[in-house]
């Protein structure tokens, strides 16, 4: 076995607070060897990316570095001075980050950054520089690098502009490149090639890799080596083929249970259980106080019909020299009472657009949403109340969705309020019901939103939306924000609402997974069509479009390692 | 020092009290002596302001208590006709400077809260409205704000001023003169609140929690009330209390050039303007003294203003 390139020693991370010294990186001990790309994994706050930040020398003060070593090709680097560290960093350790749209300067053309960086770190002659830096482009898959070079970042694509940060993050020749969630905040299509690309020249450059994030399919898809952690302490490390298919650590091992299997279908999502979180959601209780309502005249309590929006690209005074930019194009599709449709799609394809027209929140373009037999779209005010009172929604960032500034009774009540469902007096009894009947205390009703983690906020959310006993729900990416642990949780949560209180669904997500357990009917989208309609199992056994084939092969592929 | 539990133990809500002495924001005050000291000075004047009647020597406005014999005595010396003595001094007419002090104060003060006050809730709603609508309301509303930060604050107090003391009869003159100055500095004042407002809430409205307000079927202006309005408030807060100091200076100004407060009820800048014409010939105390003050004022809360600015933003911490 080769020498590690870099490694942790019993790396302790302190943060001083008001409240005492925080550890949020306890005794972290991993190696990685040329070539090889170690995962580490973990949820929001175990530590994973404060670990990459202490290798790098970029902790953010008070947090420092209290105890352990690091170490690069034999040389400790831990306790270098700023300066010393400043060299190191770019030169012998490479960063990508999460987000490629503030990693680039805008006002320098690719080509500029490219030869600066080069430049900065080797020794060589300007159109050395260019030459390299062009290679680089070719090298990291960028068709076209010579016009490329002298283009601007804003006129690259999300996946396009993570390449050129890559390529930066090369240029220099480091040993080894640490990569904080570099995906995330790309496409699943777009999400594969940047893991190809880094899994190609980790073994081409013999650079060693390592890549921080919290997607178990991109560890099993990328990494040979995986260290898995939990409040900031390494729970297990392995290769990843071991790790995954044989976890010891109980975190692990429920860990890889929560992950959504693509391939067979469940009943309900197994959660993360380790660490007391498990909450009792009392959807019998639910059940019994939940008025029943009337089947829909036609069997589809929703029928959206030929829907089209329209934003404005380019305004103008006079319409006809308006330009248009379609964001839904024509869609139509019913969804039957009782009945989980989901809706799925790369960012920008116009499902959410969808859903926020179905819920009032943008004028619709053309075209019709009848609910229950009645458009919506040209509903008188009064019978528009009537329809609000009806549907609700549940928004993917449940950090934005709730109100910082009022607490939860009162946000949970405003739909009882509004609509005037209740006299004042019951008011505050029914919000604690409902509060513990999605597993939160009583006491959640007297506090604020942000003294809740990202799954009770979520929880809050539907506490809201089920408030006015809605007969249709519209799920617009519940759990994209959440860790999987949590995930696992609110979706379970939104399954038994289906199941036992008969609730009509509108479910939109990106992660195929886990609209395969969710919905019955599943329609794919793109760039604002409605491209493919199908029962779910027909669709993922036998998709019709090509497209539709594409987004599936895209799927994780955990569940082939770990069976 | 012990560990920190990663999941915090859920305790007992705390009283209103408890929770804001616990709060981040006293906590950063405990630990600034700039900020302490600023608002101890603040505070202080603002008390000896509102409790004039207390601490004065004397009320300067009351003409029975005026002895012009002992007009021009110099700070802590015996007058040489009545052998009064006065911490301060005494002014041209024998009023007590310390007296008028805090009495103008009160003036200065009872201006620049009111006009704040105006040009914040003129601001919040023309900011409200401009974001939350957008369109045709906004660009109304901003090029109006446009039009009105190209003239200076002190030539729109004075435009305000003239037409309103043409438009009075004379015998109302003297009371209309604060109400007027209130109205001049709040109108120069709230363009920045406006814009303050109105980019907060362009950021607000897209938030899903005001998505969800709507899906509810919430009218437009109780969401901006009840959801956008307390998202926005500290920014305002910020800029209020900056603009606070810069409001009691453009009072100050404004009756120093003699558009402000009578000298019948002189607030700070009219004490100035009376005492510049006695510096040269020595009475150095009749300007000296209101001056400090309302250096000591204006500083203070321009201080707070900054330091709450700081404490606020956490992108500083």
């Amino acid at each position: 076995m080769t020498e590690p390139v870099l490694s942790i020693r019993d790396l302790t991370v302190e943060i001083p607070t008001r409240q005492g010294l925080f550890k949020p990186v306890r005794n972290v001990t991993y190696d990685i060897r040329p070539g090889e790309i170690r995962g580490v994994v973990g949820e929001s706050g175990a530590g994973k990316s404060m670990t990459g930040n202490a290798v790098i020398g970029l902790l953010d003060a008070p947090a420092k570095v209290a105890s352990g070593e690091i170490w690069l090709k034999g040389r400790r680097i831990d306790n270098l001075n700023a300066e010393e560290k400043r060299a190191i960093r770019g030169k012998e350790i490479g960063m990508i980050f999460q987000d490629p749209l503030t990693s680039l300067n805008p006002l320098f053309t690719i080509g500029e950054q490219l030869v600066e960086t080069i430049q900065l770190h080797l020794k060589v002659s300007a159109s050395e520089a260019r030459d390299r830096a062009l290679a680089l482009l070719e090298r990291v898959s960028i068709p076209d690098p010579v016009t490329r070079f002298n283009q601007y970042p804003h006129q690259f694509s999300g996946g396009m502009r993570q390449r050129v940060v890559i390529a930066l993050a090369l240029c220099s020749e480091p040993s080894v490149i640490v990569a904080d969630e570099p995906t995330t905040a790309l496409d699943v299509s777009i999400q594969a090639q940047v893991l190809d690309l880094i899994k190609e020249l980790a073994s081409e450059t013999q650079v060693g890799v390592i890549l921080v994030t919290h997607d178990m399919g991109v560890i099993a898809d990328t990494t040979e080596q995986v260290t898995v952690m939990y409040a900031g302490q390494v729970v297990e490390s392995g290769s990843t083929d071991q790790v995954l298919s044989a976890p010891t650590h109980a975190y692990t091992k429920s860990l890889i249970a929560a992950v959504p299997r693509p391939q067979v279908k469940l009943h309900r999502f197994p959660q993360v259980s380790y660490g007391n979180r498990e909450t009792t959601f009392k959807i019998e209780d639910l059940a019994r106080n939940w008025a029943q309502t009337a089947p829909s005249k036609s069997g589809k309590l929703l029928q959206v019909q030929g829907v089209t929006k329209k934003f404005i690209e380019k305004p103008a005074i006079l319409p006809s020299r308006r330009r248009y930019f379609t964001a839904v194009d024509n869609v139509s599709f019913d969804i039957k009472d009782g009945e989980v449709f989901g809706l799925v799609g790369e960012s920008g394809s116009g499902k959410s657009t969808v859903a926020r027209m179905i819920g009032t929140l943008l004028p619709t373009d053309g075209g019709a949403i009848q609910f229950d037999g009645d458009d919506i779209t040209t509903m008188e005010p009064k019978a528009l109340a009537e329809y609000r009172k009806q549907i609700q929604m549940i928004f993917q960032d449940p950090f934005s969705s709730l109100n910082p500034r009022m607490k939860v009774e009162s946000i949970v009540a405003e739909p009882l309020i509004h609509h005037k469902l209740l006299p004042p007096d019951q008011i505050s009894a029914r919000v604690r019901e409902l509060l513990d009947r999605v597993g939160l205390t009583r006491e959640a009703a007297a506090k604020y939103p942000h003294e809740f983690s990202g799954g009770q906020r979520q929880r809050i959310s539907i506490a809201r939306a089920l408030a006015t006993q809605p007969r249709f729900l519209i799920c617009d990416e519940p759990t994209s924000a959440l860790d999987v642990s949590i995930q696992a949780q609110i979706l379970n949560i939104l399954k038994d609402l289906q199941e036992h209180l008969g609730l009509t669904m509108l479910f939109i997500s990106h992660d195929l997974p886990v609209v395969r357990q969710m919905c019955d009917r599943v329609g794919v989208m793109k760039q604002g069509k409605l491209v493919e309609l199908q029962e779910t199992e027909a669709l993922f056994a036998n998709p019709q479009q090509e497209y539709t084939a594409e987004l599936l092969d895209l799927m994780p592929r955990l569940a082939q390692l770990s069976g | 020092m012990t560990d920190q539990p990663l999941v915090p133990e859920t305790k007992a809500a705390p009283s209103r009290l408890r929770r804001a002495l616990d709060s981040d924001l006293f906590y950063a005050f405990r630990r600034s002596p700039v900020a302490m000291i600023s608002s101890a000075v603040a505070v202080g004047l603002i008390l000896m302001a509102v409790f004039a009647p207390f601490f004065a020597v004397t009320n300067p406005f009351d003409p029975a208590s005026l002895n012009l014999m002992n007009g021009f005595t110099p700070p802590m010396e015996p007058n040489a006709f009545t052998g009064e003595t006065f911490f301060m001094g005494t002014d041209d007419q024998g009023r007590d400077v310390y007296s008028t002090i805090l009495y103008g104060m009160r003036i200065s003060l009872f201006v620049g809260f009111s006009a704040v006050l105006f040009a914040v809730v003129l601001g919040i709603i023309l900011g409200l409205l401009a974001g939350y609508y957008g369109g045709w309301a906004d660009s109304f509303i901003m090029r109006a704000a446009d039009v009105q930060l190209t003239f200076p604050a002190i030539l729109v107090a004075m435009l305000i001023f003239g037409i309103a003391k043409g438009i009075t009869p004379v015998e109302h003159r003297d009371q209309m003169a604060i109400w007027v100055l209130i109205l001049a500095i709040g109108l120069s004042d709230w363009v920045q609140f406006a814009r303050v407002v109105r980019g907060a809430t362009l950021v607000e409205k897209n938030k899903d929690y005001v998505s969800a307000a709507r899906l509810i079927g919430r009218g437009s202006s109780l969401i901006m009330i009840r959801h956008i309005l307390p998202n926005i408030l500290s920014p305002v807060l910020v800029i209020a209390t900056i603009s606070l100091a810069l409001a009691i200076i453009a009072e100050a100004t404004l009756s120093f050039l003699g558009v402000g407060a009578p000298p019948t009820q002189p607030s700070l800048g009219t004490l100035i303007r009376v005492g510049q014409g006695y510096l040269f010939s020595g009475e150095w105390w009749i300007l000296f003294f209101p001056a400090c003050t309302l250096l000591a004022l204006a500083l203070s809360v321009n201080l707070l203003g900054d330091w709450l600015r700081d404490a606020l933003n956490p992108r500083l911490k």
